[in-house]
């Protein structure tokens, strides 16, 4: 009596199942081929296609391009190492409650609120144009060097709040429960609550790198030659195509998709742990 | 039976903002003895105990620890939790150490073994509280009752003068309640000297040498378990041992 219930009920199942999927694949090439139809069929695509999609262009561009981005992963990853230094340092003083400390916690908030609330853009502009205007002798000039550090302030003060939110989020019964088996403060914060802050914000960390990843480009406006936008940029004003500007594009995305799938992928085992 | 008092408290006093958790508390337990804390929820058990370990700051009074008073602004408090174990009513086990290095991290940080040491006294230690083959698991791979027992295992692991044992069945599902309390009445019976907060009252008269009703932040009661538990004197505990027969605990 029962296998016959369950031959049923499997049958449905895998009806509704198929039908699912059926809908699925019709619907998603109705939306799809008729996005791809009123883009082809519009009157300005055969000039977009040339201006931006030039398959010769691309051929052409590439390779000085791919040769520049190299260059915007090296600032990339280490303006990415920067900012976990600082962002931590950051969190642990503001995390900090020794009264002999204020000063250095005062200097941290005052940090945090100020470079967080100046748009990257901004910051990268007064950084990179404000400190070779003090004409030191000792200031360095190069402006990949000042946009690295603008981008480096800028994110950090990000970071050590997520590092923050991590930290506060580390249930108490951890810090008494390293007391209690004799840690001093410092110990029990290295040992036991820090590596636990740093899981808890492993997503949001990853999701910071993307978007630094990205903002790389933005070093291009103190106009140092040698980035991946720039060269592009170079290549569209002699022949006024814009092909190279989609290269460096899609470049950036060869890095971005992987990183951003990571996140996924941490985002929900971090929700299968909690 | 009239060991050396390894634990005193003496008025012992305690406010959170304006409520006063703890009225002068006094307490003691001798060496090899047990003390159980018995009394409702919110009647200052648990405070009495972070008290002890210097995991809150009490308002006046004083605690000895072998007749040293710890509670002076002089004493470093980590000196002196390295000379007493805690077990929390919720474990609070590091989740991201397996069981042998939630037991070799105060061995090795704390008390300065190094890491060989750490190891073959971590193995040891969860070996005697019947965990030896989990050595390796992380806390969220073990039931309730194997992770109170890696935390009691970790307590004891810094050789302590008393153990103070936090309600440590209460977040227990009712069939693992049995194995950490075996896990208890052996350590009592090797000696080793305990104050316990619990709600278990038959395991209290069992393993107890003295009890002590907690209410409102006061002991109002104090005495072997056989005359507290069976003989009550004061209305408040008639009154809470009644509502606990009816409760069916008793």
């Amino acid at each position: 009596m029962t296998t016959s219930r369950r031959a049923e009920r499997e049958a449905a199942k895998r009806r509704r199942a198929r039908r699912g999927a059926l809908v699925a694949a019709v619907s998603s090439v109705i939306v799809i081929g008729g996005l791809i139809a009123l883009v082809l069929t519009s009157s300005g695509w055969p000039d977009v296609k040339d201006t931006f999609f030039s398959w010769s262009e691309f051929k052409k561009s590439f390779p000085d391009v791919a040769r520049a981005f190299w260059l915007d992963v090296r600032i990339f990853v280490i303006a990415e190492i920067a900012v976990l230094i600082l962002g931590l340092a950051v969190a642990l003083v503001r995390n900090t409650s020794d009264a002999a400390l204020f000063p250095l916690r005062l200097l941290a908030t005052v940090y945090t609120d100020v470079f967080r609330g100046i748009p990257t853009y901004l910051l990268i502009y007064l950084i990179g144009f404000g400190i070779p205007a003090l004409s030191f002798t000792e200031t360095p000039i190069d402006p990949i060097l000042l946009g690295g550090a603008a981008l480096t302030l800028s994110y950090g003060a990000y970071v050590a709040e997520v590092y923050r939110a991590g930290i506060r989020a580390v249930h108490r019964g951890q810090r008494d429960a390293a007391l209690a088996v004799g840690l001093t403060e410092q110990q029990a914060l290295r040992f036991v609550i820090l590596p636990q802050a740093v899981r808890n914000v492993a997503a949001p960390l990853l999701n910071d790198f993307v978007s630094l990843q990205k903002d790389v480009v933005l070093i291009a406006i103190l106009g140092p030659a040698g980035l991946a936008a720039r060269q592009a940029q170079l290549y569209q004003s002699i022949d006024f195509n814009y092909t190279p500007l989609v290269a460096a594009a899609v470049l950036y995305l060869a890095v971005t998709i992987p990183l951003a799938r990571i996140v996924d992928r941490l985002g929900y085992a971090g929700g299968a742990r909690i | 039976m009239a060991g050396a008092k390894v634990v005193e408290t003496v008025g012992v006093t305690k406010s959170f903002g304006e409520r006063e958790v703890l009225h002068g508390v006094d307490l003691w337990v001798r060496e090899h003895q047990a003390v159980a804390l018995i009394g409702a929820s919110g009647s200052g058990k648990s405070t009495l105990l972070r008290c002890i370990d210097l995991l809150e700051e009490i308002d006046d009074g004083d605690i000895f620890l072998d007749g040293e008073v710890i509670t002076d602004p002089a004493v470093d408090p980590v000196t002196i939790r390295r000379r007493l174990g805690v077990v929390f009513q919720a474990f609070n086990l590091f989740p991201q150490m397996s069981a042998l290095e939630n037991v070799m991290l105060g061995i090795r940080r704390a008390q300065g073994g190094s890491r060989e040491e750490a190891d073959h006294q971590g193995r040891e230690l969860l070996a005697r509280f019947g965990l030896d083959g989990r050595e390796d698991d992380r806390p969220d791979r073990l039931s309730g009752g194997q992770q109170q027992r890696v935390a009691l295992a970790r307590a004891f692991a810094g050789k302590p003068r008393a153990l103070l044992l936090d309600e440590v069945t209460s977040a227990l599902d009712p069939e693992l309640v049995g194995e950490v309390l075996a896990a208890v009445r052996d350590l009592k019976s090797e000696g080793v000297t305990m104050i316990l907060a619990t709600h278990e009252m038959s395991f209290a008269r069992e393993v107890a040498d003295t009890v002590a009703f907690l209410h409102e932040g006061r002991i109002v009661e104090l005495g072997a378990p056989g005359d507290v538990l069976s003989r009550p004197q004061e209305p408040e505990t008639k009154r809470f041992l009644k509502r606990l027969l009816e409760a069916h605990r008793l």
